[in-house]
């Protein structure tokens, strides 16, 4: 394809030729970097996968075992079972909550700032949502733990919270993490919504909030779908944070208010019990595999979305 | 509609210094003058769209049968006065969903959308263009056809006036030709007033023309006397060749020709 352009570009327009030493050499610089993090990306996945499948390859264990609810991969304390269905919900369970508690906030948000908004408070709130995309993930891990679990721990026992570390501190501990996220991308998308169509809009008769809710958010609708999915992919990943406020029971989630897990928290902590070629190390890489497929299954949703979509 | 004395400025900056304009009811009206004299800005003011651009300012009156526009709730005035422009600009939704935008954002209740739907793209001349592919994207059609979706689009919400700003500028012949019926066929049961730069189109569409000039109405009158008999120079060289080359002096009043508001 590349050659394809140059090739036309020399057709069309012969003093191109002249230049071609330059433009290969700047093809072979860029051409190269290209292919290192191609080859990076490539080696990468390979190596998780590889590694993934050597629970079933090296160990033995059946691939079904693995959505099996019940996680003891300590030989010493009896029969193993390496069942990731309690990380693989528990990861699922924290992040939709941490979505759907961040999503109406956030759209909240973007909203006031492309379209309520002076423009000298879109001036300040820009910056300040930068600064907040920039805090690192330690400091609200740090946050919930020292204020939201005893918080929830003092005052939540009417709702069935008993140490506060629990699913629902976990997912308020994300969703406050990814709202700058869903909101700079929702905002982006509200953004390239055409201001003549606003005005078409407008002189048709309708108020301002019936074209936010008729025009701007189904035009929208895919810039929404791909803010808050690109939220959840950082949450999905944030391991420190929530291991802080979680609780890291390995067990199926079926309370907001109890102590939970998920992949990435058990990864993190699994990792120095365990040496490399154990079971139960493998058994860690298998949950690294879980856990690129599901982002690589959302990035898939994501180009889906914007693809159909379109640009207008 | 009318306007007395109206004057609308960007900032420091006057575009239009005094205009006095009637608008009959049930006509086409046509505003034909040189490029930047300030059509565009006096029909925003008419549904006031300049309440969007905030350094403009407005002063003067501007009524809707007798009632003082500047004083009405700007919404309630653009459902009484809607407007169709000059680049096509249909929403990314289907056909259907674009004609209907407005009956349904505003959500009076109305329910014979299929009704509604019809017969604005029939009053739009598209109707037989479209009618089989109603739920297809409306950005699939072409420029004029586009257009002709934004004409059906502000009928459907039946306003009393239709404010149409260059609709054919960046059509084909064809198109603009279609446009042109589509205009002749909602004449009576619309009040439109139209800016164009294409003088015969003028002639043949509308009953009224204003010839603008520098933010002031050089003259106003019935189509056919202001083609067959202009009073100022200017007049005569611009619908003769689109072109002014001695500016006119000041304002000049509105003729005597009897209109109803
Ligand atoms: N939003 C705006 N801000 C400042 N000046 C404007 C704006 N819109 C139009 N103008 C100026 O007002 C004058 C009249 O413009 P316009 O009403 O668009 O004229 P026309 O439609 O007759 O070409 C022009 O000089 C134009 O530059
Ligand atoms: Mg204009």
């Amino acid at each position: 394809m590349e050659s394809d352009i140059a090739t036309e570009m020399a057709a069309v327009r012969p003093e191109r030729v002249v230049l071609a030493p330059g433009i290969d050499v700047a093809r072979r610089v860029t051409g190269a970097a290209a292919t290192v993090v191609v080859l990076l990306v490539g080696l990468l996945l390979a190596f998780i996968a590889w590694n993934g499948i050597a629970l079933f390859r090296h160990s033995g264990v059946p691939i079904l075992e693995v959505f099996a609810p019940v996680w003891q991969p300590d030989p010493t304390s009896g029969e193993t079972t390496y069942g990731l269905l309690p990380f693989i919900l528990g990861t699922l369970g924290v992040v939709s909550v941490a979505a759907a508690l961040a999503a109406p906030l956030s759209l909240g948000l973007a909203l006031f700032m492309a379209e309520v908004a002076p423009p000298w408070a879109r001036r300040v709130m820009q910056p300040a949502m930068e600064v907040f995309v920039g805090i690192p993930s330690v400091v609200y891990g740090w946050l919930g733990l020292t204020v939201l679990v005893p918080f929830l721990a003092a005052n939540g026992k009417w709702a069935g919270f008993t140490s506060g570390f629990s699913w629902f501190a976990g997912s308020l501990v994300l969703a406050l993490m990814i709202l700058p996220t869903v909101s700079s991308v929702a905002y982006d998308s509200f953004r390239a919504v055409p201001p003549d169509l606003r005005t078409a809009s407008l002189a048709l008769g309708t108020t301002r909030w019936q074209t936010i809710r008729h025009l701007l958010l189904p035009a929208s609708g895919a810039g929404i779908v791909t803010a808050i999915v690109l939220g959840m992919m950082r949450a999905a990943g944030e391991a420190l944070a929530v291991q802080m406020v979680i609780g890291n029971r390995p067990l199926i989630p079926r309370s907001l208010f109890q102590p939970v897990t998920t992949l990435t928290a058990q990864i993190t902590l699994d990792m120095g019990n365990t040496v490399a070629g154990e079971t139960w190390n493998e058994a860690l890489w298998t949950m690294g595999l879980v856990l690129v497929t599901m982002s690589f299954a959302a990035v898939v949703l994501v180009r889906l979305l914007t693809r159909r979509a379109g640009p207008r | 509609m009318r306007t007395d004395g109206l004057r609308v400025a960007y900032g420091s900056k006057e575009v239009l210094r005094g205009i006095d304009l009637p608008i009959a009811k049930g006509k086409v009206t046509a505003l034909v003058g040189p490029s930047g004299c300030g059509k565009t800005t006096l029909l925003r003011t008419l549904n006031r769209l300049t309440d969007l651009t905030s350094t403009c300012s407005v002063s003067g009156i501007v009524t809707i049968d007798g009632e003082d526009c500047m004083a009405m709730d700007p919404v309630l005035l653009r459902r009484r006065v809607g407007m169709v422009f000059q680049k096509p600009n249909v929403f990314p939704m289907s056909i259907r969903e674009n004609v209907l935008y407005g009956v349904k954002a505003r959500g009076n209740g109305k329910t014979e959308y299929a009704e509604i739907l019809e017969s604005s793209l029939r009053k739009a001349v598209i109707w037989d263009e479209v009618k089989d592919r109603l739920d297809e994207s409306a950005l699939a059609l072409s420029g004029g056809q586009q257009q002709r979706v934004c004409i059906a689009r502000t009928l459907a919400t039946s306003p009393e006036v239709v404010l149409m700003d260059e609709p054919g500028a960046s059509l084909d012949p064809r198109s603009t030709q279609l446009l042109e019926e589509s205009i002749l066929a909602i004449r009576g049961d619309f009040t439109v007033v139209i800016v164009t730069h294409d003088i015969p189109q003028a002639h043949r569409v509308s009953d009224f023309l204003a010839f603008l000039y520098d933010g002031r109405v050089v003259e106003f009158g019935e189509t056919r006397q202001l083609f067959a008999e202009p009073r100022e120079h200017a007049t005569k060289e611009y619908l003769e060749g689109g072109l002014v080359t001695v500016p006119p002096v000041g304002n000049v009043a509105a003729a005597a020709v009897p209109v109803s508001a």
